[in-house]
């Protein structure tokens, strides 16, 4: 094994990793250097002493169906013995020899508050099975397989996944949770002007909000467009960029986009599908096909559009949530096809 | 079909993190350069032909929750835009070929606009 990054090259090089797997390579990789020895490792691992038979571990290994121990005097770690001492011992069999004429005495050990991916580097290194675990003071305080990183690593993944149920549950009961005579959440976003490489984030977020909220992934679909639409204008067409509002009540959202210039001269000529004054640059982008207020119309169930040339611009935006929203969304997904 | 069939037919390149492709069936398709008419005309579970490049495609992507967008005439997008493709679990494949071949073999190979 080289010296690449050896949690992922440990990875990349298992045969049996399946595909699903590897699309979360990313965030295992991190787990790597997250999580700590302490927090995957065996606790209170069996040891034996120096003078322990080699019958009794025997016994104990097959008992414990494990493959190596720490052997420990008086309480400092000074060895460590596996099934291949085990087996070089059964070679000649000597009856009552004791543990420390067939362990290996230099232990190579991982520190207990190290990351994960240090008892990696070890393994890669060393193809060792086990690394008896220390503290700072060199005690020992258990002992690390690759199987306990693997199950450290995958309780980790679920406890992520978890947290995101966990998330969206309590997001979703936020309306029932707290009386009142009209409750709201107000979402607030700045837009900047001309940075092409943010645009698209305060839609993004508003939907993932949206969907831990409880919304259907259809309403947050819809949102995410006309948000998304109402955020390129700004980018684009606002002077100073401008701010959106999202006002998520249960029964309906309000989404504002408001700028302070330079407004719009003919608003029924911006309505014009095709018609845009995005420049030639912008348009190479992709951006300023005059479509925009016409998906933002498409997608919301109302929408009003103010605008004072030289003050600037409102626009509001309102979606419905009926508690028939199924039915809503059955009529707007038949508007979509058109 | 799925995208597998696709990727490997179209000798397409995956920028992206590898997914389970032969469990990913797109359902119709799209091209346009135009992020609006992106955002109107294509469905979710599509897949978008275009040769645009720049980081706002994957915006448009992961707000329509697209299987893929296959990026054409070689305009290899910028690592930054890449990263964020895989942030945000969005699948960006790079071709030689222009729009209209993919579109073609696409069509050749089933799909339909949805």
């Amino acid at each position: 094994m080289d010296d690449r990054p050896t949690g992922g090259a440990v990875i990349r090089t298992g045969r049996t990793i399946t595909d699903e797997m590897a699309g979360r390579i990313t965030r295992v990789e991190e787990l790597f250097y997250e999580l700590k020895v302490e927090d995957v490792m065996t606790r209170n691992p069996k040891v034996v002493t120096p003078d322990e038979p080699m019958e009794a571990v025997l016994d104990l290994l097959r008992q414990a169906q494990i493959s190596g121990m720490p052997v420990v005097s008086g309480g400092e770690l000074i060895g460590i013995i596996s099934i291949e001492d085990l087996i070089r011992w059964l070679r000649h069999r000597r009856d009552g020899a004791p543990s420390s004429d067939y362990m290996t005495t230099k232990v190579i050990t991982v520190k207990s508050a190290n990351p994960v991916v240090e008892a990696l580097k070890l393994f890669a290194k060393t193809r060792v099975g086990r690394l008896p675990v220390v503290d700072e003071a060199g005690k020992l305080v258990g002992i690390i397989t690759k199987g306990d990183i693997t199950r450290g690593v995958l309780g980790a993944l679920q406890s992520d996944y978890q947290a995101e149920e966990v998330r969206r549950y309590r997001a979703s009961h936020l309306f029932e949770d707290i009386a009142s005579d009209r409750t709201s959440l107000i979402l607030r976003y700045d837009i900047c002007p001309r940075d092409f490489t943010a645009a698209g984030k305060a839609s993004s977020r508003i939907k993932r909000a949206l969907l831990r909220l409880g919304a259907t992934p259809q309403i947050a679909r819809r949102c995410g467009i006309a948000v998304y639409e109402a955020e390129i204008n700004l980018v684009i067409h606002a002077t100073h960029g401008g701010q959106i509002r999202v006002e998520i009540e249960p029964s309906s959202i309000l989404i504002e986009a408001m700028d302070d210039g330079p407004g719009i001269p003919d608003i029924n000529l911006a309505m014009t599908p095709g018609y845009s004054t995005a420049t030639e640059e912008i348009r190479e982008m992709g951006f300023g096909a005059g479509m925009g207020l016409k998906n933002i119309e498409r997608c919301t169930d109302s929408m009003l559009l103010e605008s004072t040339p030289g003050k600037g611009t409102h626009l509001e935006m309102k979606i419905i949530l009926q508690p028939k929203e199924a039915d809503l969304e059955v009529n707007h997904l038949k508007e979509e096809k058109v | 079909m799925t995208l597998q069939e696709i990727i490997q037919e179209l000798q397409l390149t995956c920028l992206t993190q590898p997914r389970e492709f032969r469990e990913v069936v797109p359902e119709n398709g799209y091209t346009s350069d135009l992020l609006s008419c992106v955002m109107a005309g294509a469905r979710h579970h599509g897949i978008w032909v275009t040769l645009q490049s720049h980081t706002n495609i994957v915006a448009v992507a992961a707000l329509l929750e697209l299987c893929a967008v296959i990026v054409t005439e070689g305009a290899m997008p910028d690592p930054d835009t890449i990263a964020k493709a895989n942030e945000e679990g969005v699948t960006l494949l790079l071709t030689e070929k222009p729009s209209f071949y993919v579109v073609g073999k696409l069509w050749e190979m089933g799909l339909r606009e949805g």
